[in-house]
């Protein structure tokens, strides 16, 4: 079972040495009741495969459209999640919490 | 992040030793801390907390904001007693995600037939000990309250500092294994470091319950840092 945090650091870096490109989301800050504990990562790659997570599953869609235009472009982004308001909610985390997710490309 | 520094992570990792990365969150740059090298870093006090607390997070110094990613080692439990709790306590430790191991030199008891997919060593806990030796990140838990094989384990789990120690046995079986313990050496605080009678008091009497009291008391002294005074009391005199 690929579970802890660490197993998927190990993918990531099976994952990278395969030539395959990769990104790497971290949960950076959390803010009420967020799903993951602060650290949580979730690793994905060109073509969009992933595993880990930062949110119940929330939110991955968003991360994964986010990190494969990271894995493009070589530039890391913050992206932030919440139910800032009701069109957040596409998005958002329905237990009310807010997330900042680090996203950066492994090169 | 450079694929060699997460290389250099996950190898620290497989290493079972600590180790931190700290990112700038502004500029994106990133160093890789391990554990011994800690003192020299500028961020060395925020790293050192972050460690202690086994937890992930944001830092700020001089205006600039870090994120200090920690990996500490897997944990793992060492049980001492193929008996009837090591049963269901095995696979429950199992969907925690604790590596387990089990050993005991009874054959009768270590048999692969009432241990299904666990490591299990039908061995002297010495022997074990030696190929496997404890470290804080591990925790050990005595089972057989026999001396011959139990104290071997204890002695070598206080000398480790393993985050949690656990005996199974009476008030008055853990009365003569404090006397023992004091006669090999150990101070009283060493040995209030031993959680006995094992596990949180829930009243727990089946085997089943005795394992759940057992790994949530383990749970807690890995995640709270005021769970276990003694605990405390170490990582606050290291």
């Amino acid at each position: 079972m690929v579970a802890s945090e660490c197993d998927i650091l190990a993918k990531a870096e099976e994952w990278a040495k395969e030539n395959r490109g990769v990104a790497l989301a971290t949960v950076i800050e959390t803010w009420g009741s967020a799903p993951r504990p602060v650290g949580s990562h979730l690793i994905i790659d060109e073509n969009g495969s992933f595993l880990g997570s930062v949110s119940g599953g929330c939110v991955e869609g968003e991360v994964v459209t986010e990190a494969m235009d990271v894995i493009e472009t070589g530039k890391s982004k913050m992206l932030e999640f919440g139910v800032a308001d009701e069109s957040a909610w596409r998005v958002g985390l329905s237990c009310g919490g807010r997330i900042k997710v680090y996203v950066e490309k492994l090169d | 992040m450079k694929i060699a520094l997460l290389s250099a992570l996950n190898a620290e990792r497989a290493k079972r030793s600590a180790a931190v990365l700290v990112t700038d969150l502004d500029s994106g740059e990133q160093r890789l801390v391990k554990a011994g090298q800690l003192r020299k870093d500028p961020l060395a006090d925020a790293l050192h907390e972050q460690l202690r607390l086994g937890k992930s997070g944001t830092v700020e110094e001089q205006g600039r904001q870090y994120f200090i990613t920690v990996q500490s080692p897997p944990v793992r439990i060492l049980v001492i007693g193929a008996v009837h709790i090591s049963q269901a306590l095995a696979p429950m430790a199992k969907l925690l995600d604790f590596d387990v191991a089990i050993v005991d030199p009874r054959t009768a008891f270590a048999s692969p037939e009432r241990f299904a997919k666990v490591a299990l060593h039908a061995v002297w806990p010495d022997a074990y000990l030696e190929q496997n030796p404890l470290d804080r990140y591990s925790a050990l838990v005595a089972l057989t309250h026999d001396p011959k094989i139990d104290d071997v384990a204890l002695s070598a789990a206080l000398k480790a500092k393993c985050f949690y120690i656990g005996a199974l046995g009476s008030k008055r079986t853990h009365a003569k294994r404090v006397e023992r313990l004091k006669a090999a050496g150990f101070s009283e605080a060493e040995i209030a470091r031993i959680a006995a009678p094992i596990g949180l008091d829930i009243g727990a009497s089946s085997p089943a319950e005795i394992a759940l009291a057992t790994l949530a008391q383990l749970t807690a002294a890995l995640r709270k840092t005021d769970a276990m005074p003694a605990k405390a009391k170490v990582a606050a005199a290291r």
